[in-house]
């Protein structure tokens, strides 16, 4: 049998290795997650956030509208009337209870679109993951972002 | 030199302890804790079990761009006799179940089992006849990740907290060389019995 050293061996082992030297050439596409993190996109939804008014007041009206609108049934609201002494939002009620589990969220962002003030926000904090089960519904304390400094 | 009969000794760490051999003993346990643990964490290799959608994410989390060979847990198995964790990744079906259950029977311990997504861990928007209402009703769940699908890098924080909840683990009760009676198991299986209870 005969064999033809150069195009049987040289040529194909320079075929191959010539691929290996361009990409060598091109830019690393692996992220380094946890050292260093992608820009996400505009439209990223991950953990939800309760937001204020500029001056400090609840945006939320506690309304259910968001709990209704919920596809995976993840959201509790339960509303109180405000009083002039213990004001949280401006309208006539206010959110006494704000209750999300986030296990079952499905971070579709029919919330955020069915709330008539813009309170409930989906922001792009995806690090969520953690080992019980309870550690999973997020209370009123936990979403409300917190005060602005005056 | 007096020759010297030396016990390793697999005691708490807080019970006093007389002679220096039984506490040389001690020593060397507490330090093969952290090796075993760092090489146990650090090679985590998956079982291939995409259920759904979420496996989509799995994938694209095992390829380049998010690469979890950097954890050491690019080996995706194929079968369960060489898994140590199960990403449970998708819905799981009630006709599913028996097999999930049986996969996780057949690896080999120590095992850990990830939930990934909405539908794995709880059920997500399928809250109906055909889906159970979280994979923890059937094997034990160590970390659950939200999302749906959660992102690579959400499940790479996943893979990072299992790898967390490894390194903490002490050895002083798991070797523990007693053979468990009938009775310690029937308090077993009433706690667990009693766990999926509270689901409901």
């Amino acid at each position: 049998m005969s064999f033809d050293l150069i195009s049987g061996v040289v040529k194909p082992l320079i075929t191959g290795f010539g691929i290996t030297a361009k990409r060598l050439a091109r830019k690393k596409v692996t992220v380094q997650y946890p050292e260093k993190r992608r820009e996400q996109y505009d439209r990223t939804r991950w953990r939800h956030a309760l937001v204020r008014h500029d001056d400090g007041l609840e945006k939320c009206i506690g309304c259910s509208l968001c709990a209704g609108a919920c596809p995976a049934k993840c959201i509790y609201v339960e509303a109180e009337d405000n009083t002039d002494e213990n004001r949280f939002s401006p309208g006539e009620r206010y959110a006494v209870r704000y209750e999300i589990n986030m296990i079952r969220c499905i971070f579709c962002g029919l919330c955020q679109e069915a709330c008539p003030t813009g309170a409930i926000v989906l922001k792009k904090d995806f690090e969520l993951a953690n080992y019980k089960r309870e550690q999973f519904i997020y209370t009123k304390k936990m979403l409300l972002e917190s005060k602005r400094p005056e | 030199m007096p020759k010297r009969i030396e016990t390793v000794v697999m005691h708490d760490s807080t019970t006093p302890v007389i002679g220096s051999t039984q506490k040389a003993g001690n020593i060397i346990l507490t330090s093969m804790d952290a090796l075993i643990n760092q090489v146990q964490a650090n090679s985590l290799w998956p079982l291939t079990f995409g259920l759904a959608c979420c496996a989509i994410e799995m994938m694209s989390t095992a390829a380049s761009r998010f690469d979890i060979s950097r954890f050491g847990s690019e080996a995706f198995r194929a079968t369960p006799r060489q898994a140590d964790v199960m990403i449970i990744a998708g819905r799981v079906s009630k006709k599913m179940a028996p097999a999930l259950r049986q996969i996780y029977d057949q690896m080999p311990e120590p095992k850990w089992v990830i939930s990934m997504g909405a539908c794995a861990s709880s059920g997500g928007v399928y809250n109906n006849y055909a889906i159970v209402q979280g994979a923890d009703q059937i094997v034990p769940v160590d970390v659950y990740v939200p999302g749906c699908p959660p992102s690579p890098e959400a499940l790479i924080f996943g893979i990072l907290k299992l790898q967390e909840k490894i390194k903490r683990r002490k050895y002083n009760k798991v070797l523990e060389l007693k053979p468990r009676t009938q009775e310690d198991i029937s308090v077993e299986s009433a706690i667990t019995r009693e766990g999926a209870l509270n689901e409901f």
